[in-house]
């Protein structure tokens, strides 16, 4: 179907079914229980997401398929961004436009730093991006935000402001990003008994251009193109002298995975229409290096997971607190609950990121495959219990 | 014809000339040997001729045309294939598509940004590296990984890659190096057939004498950077010259 293989088309269906029904899945627990915290069906964590999925799928196309490690994708997350504010300040808040130069400026930004950057591998290329990347916060963050020409509006973040242009903005459009007329902010809440479902039209926006993105990323690792890539990951000195010149091929790796990186970058001011210019630095670039190796480099849906994985125990762990443990540790003695919960603490609330780093090393010691692979050695162990168990089965036919 | 005329070629690493005036004419469909006692020069030489290397001076002309300052891609696009010491594939890959990728440069040329195509559907690619494959006779492991070949399949496989591109002018450093009595021979035979059948010129850099008088029809012993005699085979051997530098040491 559509150009895919048996496997990828269920893969594919897979992935379309999950993020169309999430609001229902990642609601299991009824809102009033205790375990309702564990809940991720909520607009904003879902928004996050399936953009952070985008972002993590076109990072793993160059670091994935071409082995090179750029540590400064946020660079264009941010340029998005901010692309697509200046849409909704200058013209309208329809998210269409926003997103098309969203796309095509940090595809150009892409083109420049790549070019530079790709004249080295290894650590120099990493460092490279890194540099740009720390560049490109500087600038955001101050340079390009002067009183004379300001272009960022600096610590403040850009946003749009009631004097703003906003051409062919009308009365009756909402004051919030939308499509044709269609607010992104709007969600349909859904009571069912206990539960309450939310659908939100941010989410299904921003979860159509994850699958879209997620389908052109199969095409892209199936085709004769996916396959230099991955020559150039596994012996670049035989590709040249093979009559393929391995730049172009790294560039346009370097643009496509930036412009995903753009697109993300563009919904990220779709949920919520401001640019800041954290958004650029390092540790946004490094947290999409840790989601892909978290789900599993150079697979397809290993980013997903991996994006899913992280930002859910970001909002998860970082909502628990001292009086939820206390409820959690209340059927023990009380010096052994205070014990206890002295114990976790510095794993919850600010310190989730202690939680993910040893979940990191975890994952990258026992499973250096990362989700995708520990998905499979269960897979696996189901299987060879089926089989012994079929086996034991034909055993016991045949002694009686 | 000369297919490849190099002339007066010196190269230097600080102060050690590793290619001093260094000449070399290939005459087209010939097998030529290039032998010479280790250190002589005869990798820089090949490594000049791929583009790896840049010579502080001299020329390097294949079919009339300069190939020096062009880069290892665009010298591979004009008709010259090379054979590594140790055989280099694309070991993360399947063998079908290790012989896939020279059949996109040789249709494709350096670069075509074919993202959105379908690999399954290059039939006649897939078709022609089919039959590369069973002509050395690999036809079996066509799905296998690259990187868990036999040490020998790899040099056949690596062998094919070039063949599939039709080169015009073959490299070949030690392609026997390491091999069983036996793989050499096949080897042997293997390029006698393709020096016939598909006519491509060959260089041949090989320590085993054996495999360099079964092939060759002319050969170059270079010594110390410097060629020192070019004549055939028969002549080669009776040479005294060539004894001393190099047949005379292997011997003792």
């Amino acid at each position: 179907m559509l150009g895919l293989n048996k496997k990828d088309t269920s893969l594919f269906l897979v992935i379309v079914v999950l993020t169309i029904l999430a609001p229902l899945l990642l609601n299991p627990f009824p809102s009033e229980t205790a375990l309702a915290q564990f809940n991720a069906g909520y607009p904003d964590l879902m928004q996050r997401f399936v953009v952070f999925g985008i972002f993590a799928i076109g990072f793993n196309i160059l670091f994935g398929l071409t082995g090179y490690l750029s540590f400064g994708h946020a660079a264009f997350l941010g340029i998005g961004s901010y692309s697509a504010v200046w849409i909704y300040k200058l013209f309208t808040y329809n998210v269409l436009p926003a997103l098309v130069l969203a796309i095509i400026v940090s595809g150009f930004f892409a083109v420049l730093i790549g070019y530079v950057s790709l004249r080295r591998s290894g650590i120099y290329f990493s460092i490279l991006t890194l540099a740009f990347a720390q560049m490109s916060f500087a600038l955001a963050y101050s340079v390009l935000s002067n009183p004379k020409f300001n272009l960022t509006n600096g610590e403040t973040g850009l946003q749009v402001y009631a004097n703003d242009l906003q051409l062919f903005h009308r009365e009756s459009l909402p004051d919030f990003p939308h499509l044709f007329g269609l607010s992104m902010g709007s969600t349909y809440k859904l009571g069912a008994g206990p539960w309450e479902f939310q659908f939100n039209v941010a989410y299904y926006f921003c979860a159509i251009m994850m699958i879209l993105a997620f389908y052109f990323a199969i095409r892209l690792f199936r085709s004769p193109f996916g396959m230099m890539l991955r020559a150039v990951k596994s012996n670049q000195q035989r590709l040249n002298y093979t009559g393929l010149n391995s730049r172009p091929y790294m560039l346009a790796a370097f643009v496509i995975s930036g412009m995903y990186a753009g697109l993300a970058g563009g919904l990220l001011a779709v949920t919520d229409p401001l640019a800041g210019a954290e958004r650029m630095q390092w540790t946004a670039s490094g947290e999409v290096v840790l989601m892909t190796i978290l789900g599993g480099t150079g697979t397809l849906i290993g980013p997903v997971l991996g994006a899913g994985f992280i930002k859910y125990f970001e909002n998860i762990f970082s909502k628990i607190n001292d009086q939820v443990l206390h409820q959690w540790f209340t059927f023990l003695p009380d010096g052994l609950e205070d014990f206890l919960v002295a114990i976790v603490h510095p794993f919850i609330g600010k310190g989730w990121h202690l939680t993910l780093g040893i979940l990191f090393m975890l994952v990258v010691i026992f499973l250096p495959g990362g989700l995708v692979e520990g998905g499979q050695r269960v897979e696996r162990a189901v299987r060879r219990l089926m089989r012994r168990g079929k086996a034991a089965d034909a055993a016991n036919v045949s002694a009686e | 014809m000369a297919i490849l005329e190099v002339k007066g070629v010196n190269k230097n690493f600080g102060g050690l000339a590793a290619l001093s005036d260094v000449n070399l004419s290939v005459q087209e469909s010939t097998v030529h040997a290039i032998i010479g006692p280790n250190g002589a020069g005869k990798s820089t030489l090949l490594n000049c001729l791929v583009g790896k290397l840049m010579p502080d001076s001299g020329s390097v002309m294949f079919d009339g045309q300069s190939v020096l300052g062009l880069k290892p891609h665009e010298i591979n696009q004009m008709g010259i294939s090379r054979v590594f010491q140790t055989p280099e594939i694309f070991g993360d890959l399947t063998v079908l598509e290790n012989i896939m990728i020279p059949c996109f440069a040789k249709r494709d040329g350096a670069f075509r940004m074919h993202a959105f195509e379908q690999f399954a559907h290059e039939t006649e690619l897939i078709d022609r590296s089919d039959g590369i494959l069973a002509d050395v006779s690999m036809a079996d492991q066509r799905d296998a990984h690259a990187a868990s070949l036999s040490r020998g399949d790899k040099r056949r496989l690596e062998m094919a890659m070039c063949l599939v591109q039709e080169p015009r002018l073959l490299l070949l450093d030690e392609p026997t190096a390491g091999m069983a009595r036996a793989d050499t021979n096949n080897t042997i035979d293997l390029l006698k057939e393709i020096n016939r059948k598909r006519d491509i010129t060959m260089v041949i850099i090989e320590h085993d004498m054996h495999v360099v008088f079964s092939l060759a029809e002319r050969i170059t012993v270079l010594a110390q950077g410097t060629p020192l005699v070019e004549d055939t085979p028969d002549n080669i051997k009776g040479n005294p010259k060539v004894q001393e530098a190099y047949l005379g040491e292997s011997q003792n």
